[in-house]
């Protein structure tokens, strides 16, 4: 009952994503700003439906709702969405908006497509540093996810200005800087939220099987994208990779993550293997 | 339809060369002014001139007014009139009236959407004022003139686009700059060019500014005019650390900036973004530096096809903006109209009558004890009443004789028997 509600909900929370998708279409060749403003309040709308519909699922099974693919690729959405309300409601970038819609529609209509097989009821998937581990691991990876969007704006701005010829993105999009400042910011947080969430992991491995790194290949992609955005954050800092290439880099770091995501279950296998079934 | 003649040159018309000799400055528009006004065939006049245009806007009178006007132009500006004449174009009543609107609402201007030229003839509508040149008719058209203005910029997107060199310089600065307020312009070279330059971008609340130039005077001279700071020609290069926006305009027949200068300091200043734009001829920054990451190069032919892009966007705009213009000229002209004599004195006729029969049938329906014969002695005699008081007015119009304007009294009676209610809004 409470897991049908619950898909329920997440259904709805995905037409309310596709819709927002529609609406800042729309808004690319219009630029009306009230469109923009019914898109954002749809997504809003539906990171809601979509935080309802999560809670309602893991009261029933009475544990994070990460026990499968679906559920994976739904809570995934869930932490982009929110993240991206809290990055829309601080900078206001309007255009970081589609790029959000865009990820949000395509993960929850793949979560709708792929079969919902129910896994047995695992211990393994219970206690505090679990839940940390998880949550952080899933909003640090939002929060880079929303880097690399603003790092594509970016890179769109970046092309006609530095072509001599700026065309259809120029004003549609702000400034050069503004545009890195965003991803930076992103990178920052996502970073931060990426590390705890790697040291989490480590903790409750080592309480579950007793080592902290097991050459697990979901852990060494793991830490290759964290050591991309280390690197990344390091040179910024101190050899001033800013704009372009740091723009590069976020899309890099966060074509890892999405693979150690997926590609390393569907591939490679490991003991990350049970959340993607 | 009073006789509204437009004379004049333009950008399209005359070359830069003939424009400049035909202008007219604030003082010479005045004097133009006083003179012109002694002129028995003209009843009010209106002389704008800018950069690129020099009219005239008047009333006439009586005919072979524009020859006088001719000669008077070639006399006070001392050319033949051979030598303009085949660039004047003259504008007559409506066609007048529609270019004046057009002039206002940037639709002629040689950057449509312009926003100056409103200020520019506004200018020359209190110049005319002050001379006393301008009455009834040219208030009410200059007035209908700001209107349409004022409407083509809200209602159209046709200021939107940057429209000039400058405007195109800054919109780029903006989109590669997120607060100009903390960056740091660098003029490279004196020259006029980069003064107008810089003039924009203080408008737009630009950081602090440095000038760098040959003639180290000259850098002084224009540092302290826009409160920024000179430095010698050779501190240029290692100004490039610090500063984020370099505006350069040397006479230099050779690069002043190289590809390697450039290099050098991007590292110190751990690629924080810097913007050239070189305005030029010939260029004095490598246009190599723009392949440089976080460094964008625009030469002046980069701004022009930056501009000419903005203009085409533009060009739809115009269609909605002229459709503007029309309707204002036909409501100018249904007023010119309603200023003749015929229908002024039909209009005060019909409102009197109005009047007096309303307030007849008022009385009159107190009064029942009165027979039909009594009723209509009563309205006989009110009517006769009213046609007796406005006899005069009437008289007054009619003869207003030759020498006299006649829009001016037309006006006033207008407005002293509210006759214009339809078209006062």
């Amino acid at each position: 009952m409470g897991v049908q509600t619950g898909n329920v909900l997440l259904q709805i929370a995905c037409l309310l994503y596709v819709s927002s998708l529609a609406g800042y279409l729309i808004f690319l060749v219009r630029q009306k700003d009230r469109i923009q403003k019914i898109s954002f309040y749809l997504i809003a709308l539906g990171v809601g439906v979509h935080l309802a519909g999560t809670l309602t699922l893991g009261v029933t099974i009475r544990s994070l709702p990460v026990q499968n693919l679906v559920q994976s690729l739904s809570m995934s959405a869930l932490a982009l969405g929110t993240m991206f309300l809290y990055v829309q409601y601080k900078f206001n970038l309007k255009m970081l908006g589609l790029f959000a819609a865009l990820i949000l529609s395509i993960t929850m209509l793949a979560a709708l497509v792929l079969p919902d097989t129910q896994a047995p009821p695992n211990d393994a998937f219970k206690g505090v540093w679990f839940y940390c581990h998880i949550l952080m691991i899933f909003a640090g990876d939002a929060a880079l996810g929303l880097a690399c969007g603003a790092g594509i704006l970016y890179l769109l701005q970046e092309k006609g200005i530095k072509a001599r010829n700026p065309g259809f993105f120029f004003k549609r999009l702000p400034s050069l800087d503004f545009l890195d400042d965003v991803s930076h910011a992103c990178i920052t947080t996502g970073f931060f939220l990426l590390t705890l969430g790697l040291v989490t992991g480590f903790v409750y491995a080592k309480v579950l099987w007793g080592h902290f790194w097991r050459w697990d290949f979901k852990e060494v992609f793991s830490m290759g994208a964290w050591l991309v955005y280390a690197v990344l954050l390091h040179l910024r800092f101190y050899a001033g990779w800013r704009g372009r290439k740091s723009a590069i880099m976020t899309i890099v770091g966060f074509a890892i993550i999405v693979f150690t995501f997926l590609g390393v279950n569907l591939l490679l296998g490991g003991h990350h293997q049970e959340f993607t079934k | 339809m009073p006789n509204i003649i437009l004379i004049g040159i333009n950008h399209k018309t005359a070359p830069v060369a003939l424009r400049e000799k035909l202008s007219f400055s604030g003082e010479e528009t005045l004097a133009a002014l006083e003179t012109l006004k002694q002129h028995p065939g003209i009843r009010e006049i209106l002389i704008f001139s800018t950069c690129n245009r020099t009219e005239i806007l008047y009333v006439a009178s009586r005919s072979g007014t524009v020859d006088a006007l001719i000669t008077f132009l070639s006399g006070c500006k001392r050319i033949p009139p051979s030598e303009f004449v085949p660039a004047l174009y003259i504008l007559r009543k409506e066609e007048a009236v529609r270019h004046l609107f057009r002039v206002a609402a940037s639709l002629d201007s040689m950057m449509v959407g312009e926003p100056q030229i409103l200020g520019q003839i506004k200018l020359a509508y209190r110049t005319a004022v002050k001379a006393g040149t301008s009455k009834v008719l040219l208030n009410r058209m200059m007035h209908k003139a700001f209107s349409v203005a004022k409407k083509v910029r809200k209602e159209t997107g046709i200021g939107d686009n940057a429209v000039s060199i400058s405007y195109a310089a800054i919109e780029l600065a903006n989109k590669i700059f997120s607060n100009l307020s903390t960056k740091t312009v660098m003029l490279l070279g004196a020259g006029e060019m980069a003064e107008l330059a810089v003039d924009h971008l203080i408008s737009h609340n630009v950081g602090q500014i440095r000038v760098s130039n040959r003639t180290f005077e000259n850098a002084v001279a224009l540092a302290q005019r826009f409160k920024g700071r000179a430095l010698g020609f050779e501190e240029r290069v290692e100004a490039l650390t610090e500063v984020d926006i370099i505006i350069s305009s040397t006479g230099a027949t050779d690069y002043v900036i190289t590809a390697d200068q450039v290099k050098k300091a991007m590292k110190k200043r751990k690629y924080r973004t810097l913007f050239f734009i070189d305005i030029a001829v010939p260029r004095d920054i490598d246009p190599k530096i723009n392949q440089l990451s976080n460094v964008y190069v625009y030469d002046i032919d980069d701004l022009k096809t930056v501009v000419a892009s903005n203009i085409q966007q533009r060009e739809q705009e115009t269609v909605k903006a002229e459709r503007f213009v029309s309707e204002a000229v036909i409501k100018f002209r249904q007023w010119l109209d309603s200023l003749a004599i015929v229908p002024t004195i039909k209009a005060l006729n019909e409102k009197m009558t109005g009047i007096v029969e309303m307030e007849c049938d008022k009385t009159l329906s107190h009064l029942p004890h009165l027979a039909e014969p009594d009723k209509d002695a009563i309205r006989r005699m009110t009517r006769a009443i009213a046609t007796r008081a406005i006899h005069d007015p009437i008289m007054f119009l009619k003869h207003t004789g030759g020498h006299r304007d006649d829009s001016l009294y037309l006006n006033v009676a207008r407005q002293l028997f509210n006759l214009d209610m339809l078209e006062n809004q």
